[in-house]
């Protein structure tokens, strides 16, 4: 009867199977307690986080809605200092590109920062499919790759996992011995990962902020592996999303320290770096050769959506999933996107169609947390409605049209709504017969609730007894 | 070759036509002391005076396990980095040249082997290394942070391929918050910054393992700054 596109049955099933995994659950849980604490003492060091809040979102919304003049002023600013820009607008002309690059410069092996750009174009496989090795050098990120799954969380990627199952993990792929600490097991990557970053030729990350005035992009991490792929490879390839702008330098003496806050409660993380070009004369180390590959792949098509633009003023600090209660009780996972989470939910149905992503926009108690959280003010569960709103008007089902035009016809007419009401304790009755079966029509409410109980007396009748009975 | 630069930037243009409202409040107070930075105000607060800075670096140092020292002398900065190369059993310490490092490096004990990397470097060599000592631009009270760049701190790596990172800074480097720092950079090199410029704030870290902080994630394990007159 009911028409349901890919996505959203996978959805379906898959937050059914998570929100059933109590342990798991709690773990997540927990975790995102921790950060809570850390974040509201961070939040309540600033003399004004609400006027911080305000100014980050003007600079994001300046930078976005003069994208196009920053955009030419970032090209021109880096590529005087030798920097290479590659446009791309989709995400095979990205791969392309990436890929031509290591076939050119006779590329063997690649170490790779944090991206979710890359997530999003799915390099590492082209690049794997081409016979390069890469090695995501991010503790988190190289955990989910070895466990050939992608991140649960775009900043923390591997937070569903217990210290047991990275120790087990880590056991069968590396070799390492059993180890119930994570610091030993932090310790076990580092090991492994410091050769790669001295034989690989290549390293590629994604970017934080695009700076136009200066030709630099910044990268924010707290481990120092961007900053090994950024110093020790000969070629350095950077991919960011186009909307990633400010328009200044001094920009980011805000920007840093806010994205720090909501991120993971730190005043400022451990390494935030610029990159303004390769290697320039007079110094002793870098890479030789720096291209930064712009990213569109349907952010213009949410940037020509003014309503919803703000969108593209994110930050990815992840804030508005961690308060989220539908991540907590889902996970990351289920959603099936890149990005997780309420911001998510707002720009996939953008960046991957509207019909088949709309169900993301229910995933959502409209409980405004998100928007709260949200350090550059993005109108986040707004978004969600407006998502909803436009899936409807561009595509109209039949069958909530259909019961919208009987709840009309009904409502319109005394008597046929007086006869509905005596009618509901017996619908009532006929329920308890096929409640838990498929047949049942609230199935998906009675599954894991119960089902409220119909009043023996209508208001209106009992408006009505006390009526007569005072006369 | 740069792709597909002109239908992007079309599309950019095109989706543009239409202004988006705004979801912040513009921001209210004028600016009272800086240009480029407006937002200053909203920050943490840094205190006034040079002696209340230090403090609060010192302060933000202990939050984010920096060894922070301040020494009297730079006769005090080389006995306690000859103390530190002792207990930690230092065999070899890279360096870059500069005036703070090189009046330190010079009378360093004979014992530890000094890589000078201003010619470049092996890098299986600097990985080697037990330390990794550099100059910075500058020091940022309100986040402890420590300001370097390719060219005033040895290039990219020095500062964070050795397990152990010793700063050498004078007490006139320290500025009060970042849009400072950005401000001293801007006043320094003008339009040609150098290729790297990174805030570090404390020994390299995680917590990806079930959010549980660990300090040497893939950068240095220690971060030790000495402050000289």
């Amino acid at each position: 009867m009911i028409s349901t596109p890919e996505p959203s049955q996978q959805f379906h099933t898959d937050a059914d199977r998570t929100t059933a995994d109590d342990p798991r659950r709690a773990a997540v849980r927990k975790a995102l307690g921790n950060y809570k604490v850390a974040r509201g003492k961070t939040e309540n060091a600033f003399t004004s986080w609400p006027h911080a809040r305000d100014a980050a979102a003007a600079i994001k919304y300046e930078g976005v809605n003069h994208l196009d003049r920053y955009l030419r002023e970032f090209e021109e600013k880096f590529t005087a200092r030798g920097g290479k820009v590659f446009w791309a607008s989709n995400s095979a002309q990205a791969r392309e590109y990436i890929l031509g690059l290591a076939r050119e410069r006779g590329v063997k092996s690649i170490v790779k920062s944090k991206a979710m750009t890359s997530e999003e174009i799915h390099l590492n496989a082209a690049l794997e499919k081409e016979g390069y090795a890469v090695v995501e050098s991010d503790l988190g990120e190289f955990i989910q790759q070895l466990m050939h799954e992608p991140p649960y969380h775009f900043v923390f990627p591997c937070m569903h996992l217990k210290r047991e199952e990275i120790s087990a993990l880590f056991e069968r792929e590396l070799g390492s011995a059993k180890t119930d600490s994570p610091e030993e097991l932090t310790m076990i990557a580092r090991r492994f990962m410091r050769r790669h970053y001295i034989d690989a030729d290549m390293g590629i990350s994604g970017g934080n902020f695009i700076v136009a005035e200066t030709g630099m992009i910044s990268i924010t991490e707290n481990e120092g592996n961007a900053r090994l792929t950024t110093a020790l490879p000969k070629i350095h390839v950077a991919l960011i999303g186009i909307e990633k702008m400010v328009p200044k330098l001094a920009d980011l003496a805000l920007l840093l320290p806010m994205l720090a806050t909501a991120g993971t409660g730190q005043h400022l993380t451990c390494y935030n770096s610029m990159y303004g070009g390769p290697r320039q004369p007079g110094e002793l180390d870098g890479p030789e050769e720096f291209h930064v590959v712009l990213l569109d792949n349907h952010r213009t098509r949410l940037l020509a959506d003014p309503e919803q633009r703000d969108a593209l003023h994110c930050i990815r600090c992840g804030a508005c999933l961690n308060v989220c209660p539908i991540f907590k009780n889902i996970g990351g996972h289920a959603y099936g996107t890149t990005y997780q989470g309420p911001i998510g939910s707002v720009i996939t149905p953008h960046f991957r169609g509207l019909q088949d992503w709309k169900h993301l926009s229910g995933a959502s108690s409209l409980c405004g947390a998100c928007t709260e959280a949200c350090p550059v003010k993005i109108d986040i569960h707004h978004h969600l409605l407006h998502n909803r709103r436009n899936a409807v008007q561009e595509q109209k089902v039949w069958w909530e049209r259909l019961i919208w035009f009987g709840y009309v016809e009904l409502m319109k007419r005394p008597w046929a709504f007086k006869i509905a009401m005596r009618l509901a304790p017996l619908g009532q009755k006929m329920h308890a017969l096929v409640l838990g079966t498929p047949l049942d029509p609230v199935g998906a409410w009675t599954k894991t609730r119960e089902f409220p109980q119909a009043a023996p007396q209508s208001f209106h009748d009992y408006w009505q007894e006390r009526k007569e009975a005072r006369k | 070759m740069n792709g597909d630069r002109e239908a992007l930037l079309a599309r950019v243009t095109e989706a543009l036509r239409v202004p988006a409202p705004l979801h912040h409040e513009k921001p209210t107070k004028p600016a009272t002391h800086s240009v480029t930075a407006p937002f200053r105000e909203w920050l943490p607060p840094v205190g006034a005076g040079a002696a209340e800075q230090v403090a609060l670096f010192a302060k933000q140092s202990e939050v984010l396990r920096t060894e922070f020292l301040e020494c009297p002398s730079p006769e005090a900065a080389v006995q306690h980095l000859a103390k530190l190369a002792q207990e930690n059993g230092w065999k070899r310490l890279a360096l870059h040249s500069g005036r703070l490092a090189d009046a330190v490096a010079a009378s360093l004990p004979g014992s530890l082997e000094l890589l000078c990397i201003d010619g470049g470097y092996e890098k299986n060599a600097l990985e080697a290394c037990d330390a990794g000592l550099t100059e910075c631009e500058s020091l940022v009270a309100q986040t402890g942070s420590v300001c370097v760049t390719a060219r005033s701190s040895g290039g990219r790596a020095l500062s964070v391929l050795p397990p152990h990172h010793v700063v050498i800074a004078s007490r006139s480097q320290l500025v009060p918050d970042l849009a400072a720092a950005y401000e001293y950079l801007a006043a320094k090199y003008g339009a040609s910054y150098p290729s790297f410029i990174s805030f570090i704030s404390g020994p390299s870290r995680t917590g990806d393992i079930e959010r549980i902080l660990v300090l040497g994630a893939h950068g240095p394990k220690k971060l030790t700054i000495l402050l000289v007159p």
